[in-house]
């Protein structure tokens, strides 16, 4: 023959009220009212497994209400509410096994365990916190600079570009005034206009020579010096991105500086180029255009994932490949042959209000057969490292992206602190 | 799920071709895909025989009567080939008649392991006989069976009534093998007579790309029945069509032929993925039953006289490909005897283990382990219970049945044995096609030892399904079906464990290259074709699977096995689904009507893919999906690959909310559930009913199918429309009483009443009369709530009287049968006064459980409440009166939900 459960309940002292700051409620021998205030019972029907308070309130302790919660105390770990209907439902829930006292579950008290386990976990984090947050400062700073580069050769090609507009205009003024007299020329005899023609070419490239010197020379001192030119990059002879003392001595004939009269020498070394980038320099309008881009994105309040543009991250799983290039795309490619599938595009920071920056979205990938555009959401964690931690692809053509960076530590709480903060540790 | 819908990354190039060629863009089912009747040759030929005079005439001088039977030769008079007609009187007043060729040139396919037994006989009586017939007497009411002798009919009447007429309207048509008029032995054996012109389709059809070679020739049967004064009939599944079955002239017939449907479209007659050819129909005066034992291709044409000024006739035709003629005419005369005539030929439904009732959460698919574990824990921090989380195709290793990806699913017991230790389970998929790959262990053995199906030529059959080139197991094959058993044993299926069960998808079989996407007709099992017993091969792999789930316990344990495909009789097996619907409102609102024809002809564990398998659903139809399905037995919300994920909690709180309070009426109602389950077990009366059923005599329930019953005393009125204020449900009865189950509101019976409706709940009333009992402790999964009390919902009846039962027992072993291990009570209230009594006496179980509260709406409030117990104890109950709505609540009771008690009220 068996017990019957409520038999039990009633000789077995139950465990509960619990709950510190409501201890104060359930006052022994003495009428205990619903903490809704709905109704007052004799405290022999508090936790008599059944219910009596429409919010639950008399079977802290029980499953009887269906709207009521357990307070595990969890000494050693963190307190904790479950739903009552938890308590001795054969699983053991609270890690100090007060939820299974009438179920035969065998429960083993874990609080301890756990507790180290979560203070471990909390030191590893609060040490990863900290030097990320250290790392994410460094981030800040050379964001910063980067910025300010950015900002000063952008409006500094803007202004050249706007100078070089007003040349232009100039330029067009002269040829202008010119084409009346070439129209008759050349009505008149063509080898005078082909002489006539060379002329105005010659003062054209005169008035031209005169512009850039006064472009050249920086300070306005007369000379165009090595100093001057070397900031030019469009003139690098061997295009390699830099132009060294030496070539650029060369550029100017050997001397370290050159006057208005010597520039006419190394003029026509250094014409093309010079013309070539600033007529129609389709370079220097996508540089003005990559950099007004690059300036507008937003790289968080402190531009602090700035580092993350133009680079590339990828992950190897054993089919694909992921790629996320942060603020420009998500890919995937077959390891074995296949082309590259487009999962997103940047879209948006899309993290909740409080946390924005937690969370880029890219969408508009190449489309799915039968079904939506594929997209990727990429969730930031903080980590000493910038990497691609895990993909995974909940829905059909969702993408889910974990990725660590400094950029998203927080400033930590001291280690103490972190530790103290949960009192129960 | 569905044939053709997978990414064409992931298919041979072989295959994406061709599926562009079957997809064009278009949503609805491709019905060029699907012959109508005018495509399939034999129902071509048939139903152009229109009504007429029968060249059939009964050679009464043949006529032979024994203890079990009268047989009795027929001759059709045109090309003078007999038949032999078999007439038995079976036990609980049913007739079957049996028609087959007298002398065929070979055996014609009799379906087997359908019937659970050779049906016990009565004597037939002559009660007179004459040049122009017979009169056999049976038994029952005056009930005679008329042979005609010319023209051939038969007639059953009750005194001067005529309940049912076999070929009255002279469509019996019987198409002999023949030897082909083409070949050199038909030359030698001039048998054919005349009136056998060969028509087209004959020994060759040909649809769409697929030729048919018909080597046995036209084999196809046909015949009328006649029923003076129905109006109503219904049953025939699977279609996606009203309850009440339509006429069918003008259109083209039901037909019953298991198919993979893609994208299938309401309210239309087409072949679905499961076909059970009983039918039912009702009058006010009558129930009956016509189940046509036939498991080939089938036709029924329906036709009524409805509305003309003679009295209502329905008249039916069935037509099948091959086979023979093997009809039970089960007379009723009530609803629940035709569920009894009915349970006693094909048994009754599987009972299913109390948690395979619970909730189920499907989706194609979830992905790897992590993503189980995700979803598991999930549903316990949203505080939404459920028992069963389910593997689609995807956690195989390739698509071989019986394994795992090793990088998705490396740890399957780990998996496992996280579900177990919060008391829940799983399901895997295992379709019956099988990988033809050498170094997958399953289909090496079946190709060694020739379980495979064979093509007309006799090389393994081999069609395209998900792992690309598959074989079929020959299902039909006993020694086929004891192995694939032997296969789930856990030692054989690697990672299995006890909380793990199984899914049956694809059975019909679906071969995604095959004519109407299924396997040639003249495909090979042993002897027969394919032609023969098609509708059959879903039913065998869901018992053999069954099978198997049972024997790896030892016998012990009940299994819960899901299949797609289904026959009549496969509801001993397990639990079937309306396949591949769509998230449309019209899919919700056709999952009643789909489900409650399915339980009329025996499958009561049947349920639609919650929120729609393809398409995503909006939120209103999810959370009114959700509602629906807690109220249909079998409760499982699934999704397509392609749709977004859907889990309850990624609609916001206020929806996951409204969610978890239909997945908790559920749980709350699981104790119901179960004694109706126990009860389509012993008895075969369906759990999902239509009103008729239990309201025979109204006809305004007749062609109702927006709302249901649950057994007898629940009433369910599903919200259907989109945006729904109010919905008008008709509460059946006069001179009831129906209690809404939300606010205890008590409302007269007979009427059509609007209940406005919000987003939180759908309709459900509780019939005035009746005791239902719940678990109001809902908890994470039905397992933990085992041993929980039960509150007792007492709804009186306006003269006071109530009744309702409890069934209690371990909830997942065979020991309620095996050692009567189960507490059957019946609950009374009678004169104010409630009781529990034993039902049955012989059995013997212990539960935990006792009765925690006593709700009685419609009561009066008394001055005291006593409890007495049979050990003469009395004590007296504190009690609550809600005088608005008359509801007394009586303070726990506290006695075992197992024993007898009493509470008096003064």
């Amino acid at each position: 023959y068996f017990i019957p459960l409520n038999l039990l309940l009633c000789t077995q002292p139950l465990p509960v009220p619990t709950i510190p700051t409501e201890r104060q409620f359930y006052e022994e021998n003495k009428p205990f009212t619903c903490l809704d205030g709905s109704s007052t019972i004799p405290f022999d029907r508090v936790n008599d497994d059944y219910c009596d308070c429409r919010d639950g309130s008399d079977e802290p302790g029980t499953a009887a209400c269906p709207n009521g919660s357990f307070h595990c105390t969890n000494a050693g770990f963190r307190p904790t509410f479950i739903p009552s209907s938890r308590i001795n439902d054969g699983i053991c829930d609270c890690c100090d096994t007060t939820d299974e006292y009438n179920s035969g579950a065998t429960c083993q008290n874990t609080c301890r365990e756990m507790g180290r386990k979560e203070r471990e976990s909390l030191q590893i984090m609060a040490e990863i916190t900290k030097e990320g947050f250290l790392l994410k400062q460094q981030l800040i700073h050379e964001a910063k600079r980067g910025q300010e580069d950015k900002q000063g050769k952008l409006t500094e090609l803007q202004g050249s570009k706007k100078g070089l507009e007003e040349k232009v205009e100039a330029l067009r003024t002269v040829k202008e005034t010119a084409e009346d007299p070439e129209k008759e020329a050349k009505e008149r005899h063509l080898k005078a206009w082909e002489e006539q023609k060379e002329l105005i070419r010659m003062e054209k490239d005169k008035t031209r020579m005169a512009e850039a010197f006064l472009e050249l020379d920086d300070d306005a001192d007369g000379y165009v010096s090595v100093a001057e030119l070397q900031s030019h990059l469009e003139l690098d002879p061997d295009s390699d991105g830099s132009l060294s003392e030496t070539e650029t001595q060369g550029l100017l004939g050997g001397a370290d500086k050159v006057d208005t009269s010597t520039f006419e020498t190394v003029w026509s070394g250094i014409k093309d180029k010079y013309l070539q980038s600033l007529i129609c320099d389709p370079e220097c309008i996508s540089i003005c255009r990559n950099l007004e881009k690059e300036i507008g994105f937003d790289f968080g309040p402190s531009a602090e994932f700035a580092y993350l543009y133009s680079q590339c991250y990828e992950l190897s799983t054993s089919e694909y490949i992921y790629r996320l290039c942060p603020f420009n795309r998500v890919s995937q490619k077959p390891k074995f042959g296949g082309s590259e599938t487009n999962l997103g595009l940047w879209g948006q920071w899309a993290g909740p209000e409080d946390n924005l920056y937690s969370v880029m979205k890219y969408d508009h990938g190449q489309g799915c057969w039968q079904g939506p555009n594929r997209s990727t959401t990429v969730k930031l964690t903080c980590g000493k490292e910038t990497v691609v931690t895990s993909t995974s692809e909940p829905s059909r053509c969702e993408y889910l992206m974990e990725f660590t960076t400094p950029a998203v530590c927080q400033e930590p709480a001291s280690l103490d602190e972190v530790l103290h903060g949960h009192t129960e540790l | 799920m569905a044939a053709f819908v997978v990414s064409p990354l992931k298919m041979g190039p072989l295959l994406v071709l061709w599926l562009a060629g079957c997809l064009s863009g278009t949503w609805a089912v491709d019905r060029g895909n699907f012959k109508t009747c005018d495509q399939s040759a034999f129902c071509k030929r048939q139903r152009a025989l229109k009504p007429g005079q029968s060249p059939y005439r009964a050679l009464l001088e043949t006529l032979e009567l024994t203890n079990t039977k009268l047989t009795l030769q027929l001759i059709n008079d045109n090309n003078k080939v007999r038949l032999l007609l078999e007439l038995y009187r079976l036990q609980g007043n049913m007739t079957r008649v049996k028609i087959n060729e007298l002398k065929p040139l070979k055996p014609r396919f009799e379906v087997p392991d359908v019937l659970i037994n050779d049906p016990p006989t009565e004597p037939l009586s002559l009660l007179s006989r004459d040049e122009n017939g017979v009169v056999l007497s049976l038994g029952a009411d005056s009930q005679r069976l008329i042979v005609s002798a010319k023209p051939f009919r038969l007639d059953i009447m009750e005194g001067r009534e005529v309940l049912l007429s076999l070929n009255s309207r002279g469509l019996l048509a019987f198409e002999h093998l023949r030897i082909r008029k083409d070949t050199q032995a038909s030359q030698q054996f001039e048998i054919a007579k005349e009136d056998e012109k060969v028509e087209d389709g004959m020994w060759e059809e040909t649809f769409k790309s697929h030729t048919d070679s018909k080597p046995n020739g036209p084999s196809s049967i046909s015949l009328d029945f006649s029923l003076p004064g129905v109006e109503n009939v219904y049953g025939i599944p699977e279609h996606a069509d009203s309850l009440k079955l339509k006429a069918t002239d003008g259109g083209d017939p039901y037909r019953l032929f298991n198919l993979d449907v893609f994208q299938y479209e309401v309210f239309n007659p087409m072949a679905l993925y499961g076909a059970i050819p009983v039918m039912l129909s009702h009058s006010a005066q009558r129930t009956m039953g016509i189940f046509w034992l036939n498991a080939a291709e089938t036709w029924v044409d329906i036709s009524s006289n409805t509305g003309s000024s003679e009295t209502p006739q329905t008249d039916v035709r069935w037509i099948s490909e091959s086979g023979i003629i093997d009809v039970f005419i089960m007379l009723g005369p009530t609803p629940t005897d035709v569920f009894s005539q009915y349970a006693s030929l094909t048994g009754t439904q599987a009972f299913p283990p109390l948690s395979a009732l619970a909730y189920h959460q499907c989706r194609w698919n979830y992905n790897d382990q992590e993503d189980v574990a995700a979803v598991d824990q999930g549903f316990d921090d949203h505080d939404i219970p459920y028992d069963f989380i389910w593997l689609d195709i995807e956690h195989t290793d390739g698509k071989r049945y019986f394994t795992w990806d090793p990088h998705k699913f490396p740890q399957p017991k780990d998996m496992l044995q996280g579900l177990l230790d919060k008391r829940r389970k799983m399901v895997t998929i295992v379709d019956p096609h099988i990988k033809v790959d050498s170094s997958y262990k399953i289909h090496n053995e079946i190709r060694s030892k020739g379980f495979y199906v064979k093509s007309k030529d006799g090389g393994d059959y081999e069609g395209w399904c998900w792992p690309g080139n598959s074989g079929y197991p020959d299902f039909t094959n006993p020694e086929m079906r004891a192995w694939w058993a032997s296969m789930f044993a856990y030692d054989q299926y690697e990672g299995s464990m006890e909380n793990m069960y199984t899914w049956n998808d694809m059975n019909e079989p679906s071969v995604f290259n095959g004519p109407e996407v299924t396997m040639h007709k003249d495909a090979l099992h042993g002897n027969w074709e394919n032609r023969d017993l098609h509708n059959l091969y879903g039913l065998y792999v869901q018992r053999a699977t069954a099978e198997g789930l049972i024997e790896r316990s030892g016998g012990v344990e009940r299994p819960f096995v899901l299949a797609r495909a289904f026959f009549a009789g496969s509801q001993r097996y397990g639990a079937v689904w309306t396949g591949d619907n769509a998230a449309e409102w019209e899919h919700l609102k056709i999952s009643i009507p789909m489900c409650l024809s399915l339980g009329l002809v025996g499958v009561s564990f049947c349920g639609a893919d919650v929120g729609g398998f393809f398409k995503s659903p909006s939120t209103e139809l999810l959370v009114r999906w959700y509602q629906t399905g807690a109220y249909q037995p079998f409760f499982r919300a699934h999704a397509h690959l392609d749709t977004p994920r859907r889990e309850p909690w990624l609609f916001g709180p206020e929806n996951t909310a409204l969610i978890r309070e239909a997945v908790r009426q559920r749980y709350a109602l699981l104790p119901y559930w179960y004694q109706l389950f126990y009860h389509a077990h012993h008895s075969g009366q369906p759990v999902m009913r239509p009103l008729w059923v239990e309201y025979p005599q109204d006809t305004a329930t007749f062609s109702m199918d927006d709302q249901f019953l649950l057994g007898r005393d629940l009433l369910v009125h599903p919200v259907t429309e989109e945006g729904a204020r109010g919905v008008t449900a008709y509460l059946p009865g006069k001179g009831e009483v129906w209690f809404d189950v939300h606010t205890f509101q008590k409302h007269n019976g007979a009427q059509n009443l609007y209940i406005p409706v919000t987003i939180s709940s759908i309709p459900v009333f509780q019939r005035g009369g009746s005791i239902i009992s719940r678990k109001a402790r809902v908890r994470r999964s039905s397992s933990c709530m085992e041993h929980d009390p039960y509150t007792l919902f007492v709804a009186l009846s306006p003269k006071r009287f109530a009744q309702g039962e409890l069934y209690i027992d371990d909830g997942h072993t065979f020991n309620f049968d095996k050692q009567k291990q189960f507490i059957h009570r019946r609950f009374s209230f009678a004169n104010n006064a409630l009781s529990s009594r034993n039902l049955a006496p012989g059995s013997q179980f212990t539960t935990f459980s006792w009765v925690e509260k006593i709700v009685i709406l419609g009561a009066s409030k008394p001055s005291k409440a006593t409890l007495k117990t049979p050990d003469g104890k009395e004590s007296q109950l504190e009690f609550e009166f809600d005088a608005s709505m008359s509801v007394l609540t009586l303070r726990k009771p506290g006695v075992n939900a197992g024993l007898d008690w009493t509470v008096v009220l003064q």
